[in-house]
């Protein structure tokens, strides 16, 4: 019972917390700019090697490193929302998930430039997992670190959506951009706040991840497809549904490898990361969308 | 001086106009109504005073100031308000909400415009935290005027507020639009539904194919044989 909370339930929240974090900024950006942003992960990579150059520079811990690691990443994706997609803007819309395509191409091979290609610890050292609950829990700190991290940043994200004006703007646009413009909302405003909460959620996701694994250049490659078949099961447009998408494809990804059946995993842990695939690919013919009622792809 | 004037308007999509030298004007404290068949370019000029299509001649002068092709975002920090005929509420956010984008470019305190608001409507202030998508069409119709008014606009522009609805809530609506007007808010209201839209209207206007027809005092246009005969079915 204990083994399978401690070695197959714990794992998939702290991983399904990191997709629903990477998710958020995948829904968002697709509710309000109407585009899927294959980009997403990279930028989610480039703000961890920053956050990595932070830890280097200054010793900070990771966890605090990344916070100007996420205003960093926010204010170069203003400057690439400036030039890779706002000319595109009331283009069609394959044109600028072309051009996140490219953009993540570039990002990619930009930062194997600078820092190389080489995985790097950003928590060095092996954290042993800690007994909580008189033994029967195990958890090691740095998971406790991404659980908090991820709760605060969640409700961090419910206050800005449903209490500040910017928020509710931002939840107006996604409901109907011409209607927002008639009301006078500033919608290239929205669609700079939208990219910062985007870039930031993301960074927060890539350093967690870093910190429970390592970082590496092909980490938001990785990311991507989990991160979009959690937006869309959760419905794409809807944050509290990639929050929900992500933790069930996380949670299902480590149960996938627990022996429902006998004593060998019921599928080799190698194969898991096609439970995220198996999942958008079921939910696309059979429910496009989502299980929030999110917009159809 | 008139709060809202039309000065010889050709508009439309593109090169081919659907408005061709089209004028009218609404004064202060005045039900302006527009009525005429489907493509006579009712709903077009709404759009084209809100600047939502190009006006290639004439043009359009909101008090002393000229607005010709200014556009929406900007016309409506001028003051006009233009509630479209679909899709004039944010389904997924809450009445409240709804009203609350409705007052994004007031730059004060915008709570007592919406305790004022809540006075007028009274359902709404009673379904405030439902989603506006979750009333019905009457009632979205009155969220979407509601949200309107939070900017104390100098003229509201209705497209068609009672098309879709029953019988029962185009009355209510009716009604509405009155007591907005009574309130001191003049409307430039475009409708189908002509012998109810005359009966409230101060003045009103016919265009067919793009040009003014008629106009004339709501009742002189009630009266009038030819509108009878075109849009208030064979008994007027």
């Amino acid at each position: 019972m204990w083994e399978f909370v401690n070695f197959y339930l714990i794992p998939g929240l702290v991983l399904g917390c990191i997709y629903a974090l990477g998710a958020l900024g995948i829904t968002l950006t697709f509710g309000i700019l109407r585009f899927a942003n294959f980009a997403h992960g990279e930028v989610m990579m480039l703000g961890t090697y920053l956050a990595l150059t932070m830890v280097w520079l200054f010793g900070l811990h990771p966890l605090l490193a990344a916070l100007p690691a996420m205003a960093l990443t926010a204010l170069l994706m203003l400057g690439l929302d400036r030039a890779f997609f706002r000319p595109f803007r009331s283009a069609p819309t394959i044109i600028s998930v072309i051009a996140s395509f490219g953009l993540m191409l570039m990002i990619r091979s930009a930062v194997q430039v600078i820092w190389g290609t080489q995985p790097r610890p950003i928590l060095p050292g092996v954290q042993r997992p800690q007994a909580w609950l008189d033994g029967a829990i195990l958890l090691a700190p740095k998971h406790v670190w991404i659980l908090l991290a991820t709760l605060a940043i969640m409700a961090a994200i419910h206050l800005l959506l449903t209490r500040t004006r910017i928020g509710k703007a931002m939840r107006a646009v996604a409901d109907s951009p011409e209607l927002a413009r008639l009301t006078g909302i500033p919608v290239e405003t929205v669609i700079r706040a939208t990219w910062v909460v985007a870039a930031a959620t993301a960074v927060a996701a890539g350093v967690m991840l870093a910190i429970d694994t390592q970082v590496e250049t092909m980490m938001g490659f990785k990311m991507l497809l989990p991160m979009f078949a959690a937006a869309i099961l959760g419905g794409i447009g809807r944050p509290f549904g990639a929050v929900a998408g992500g933790l069930v494809i996380g949670v299902a990804e480590e149960l996938s490898a627990y022996p429902w059946l006998g004593t060998a995993p019921l599928l080799n842990p190698a194969y898991k990361s096609g439970i995220a695939f198996a999942i958008m690919v079921a939910m696309l013919v059979w429910r496009p969308s989502g299980l929030f009622r999110g917009r159809v792809l | 001086m008139s709060v809202l004037r039309l000065q010889d308007i050709d508009a439309g999509y593109g090169d081919s106009p659907i408005l061709r030298g089209v004028s009218l004007h609404v004064d202060p404290g005045e039900v302006v109504v527009v009525i005429g068949p489907n493509g006579a370019g009712k709903s077009t000029a709404l759009k084209a005073v809100f600047g939502l299509l190009n006006i290639t001649a004439g043009k359009v002068l909101l008090e002393d100031r000229e607005i010709t092709n200014t556009p929406p975002e900007r016309v409506v920090r001028q003051g006009v308000c233009y509630v479209p005929q679909t899709g004039n509420v944010f389904v997924s956010l809450t009445v409240q909400e709804n009203l609350e984008m409705g007052a994004y470019v007031r730059r004060d305190d915008w709570r007592p415009r919406l305790k004022e608001i809540y006075e007028m409507f009274p359902d709404l202030a009673e379904k405030r935290n439902q989603p506006a998508g979750s009333l019905s069409g009457g009632q979205r119709q009155m969220v979407a005027m509601g949200k309107a008014l939070m900017l104390d606009p100098r003229i509201l522009l209705l497209d068609e507020p009672t098309a879709g609805l029953s019988p029962r809530y185009r009355g209510e609506i009716f009604q509405t639009v009155k007591r907005i007007n009574a309130a001191g808010v003049p409307i430039l209201m475009v409708e189908q539904n002509a012998r109810q839209a005359l009966a409230i209207a101060d003045r009103a206007y016919v265009l067919v194919d793009g040009q003014n027809r008629h106009e004339g005092t709501g009742a002189q246009l009630l009266a009038d044989p030819e509108v009878a005969r075109m849009f208030l079915g064979a008994k007027g």
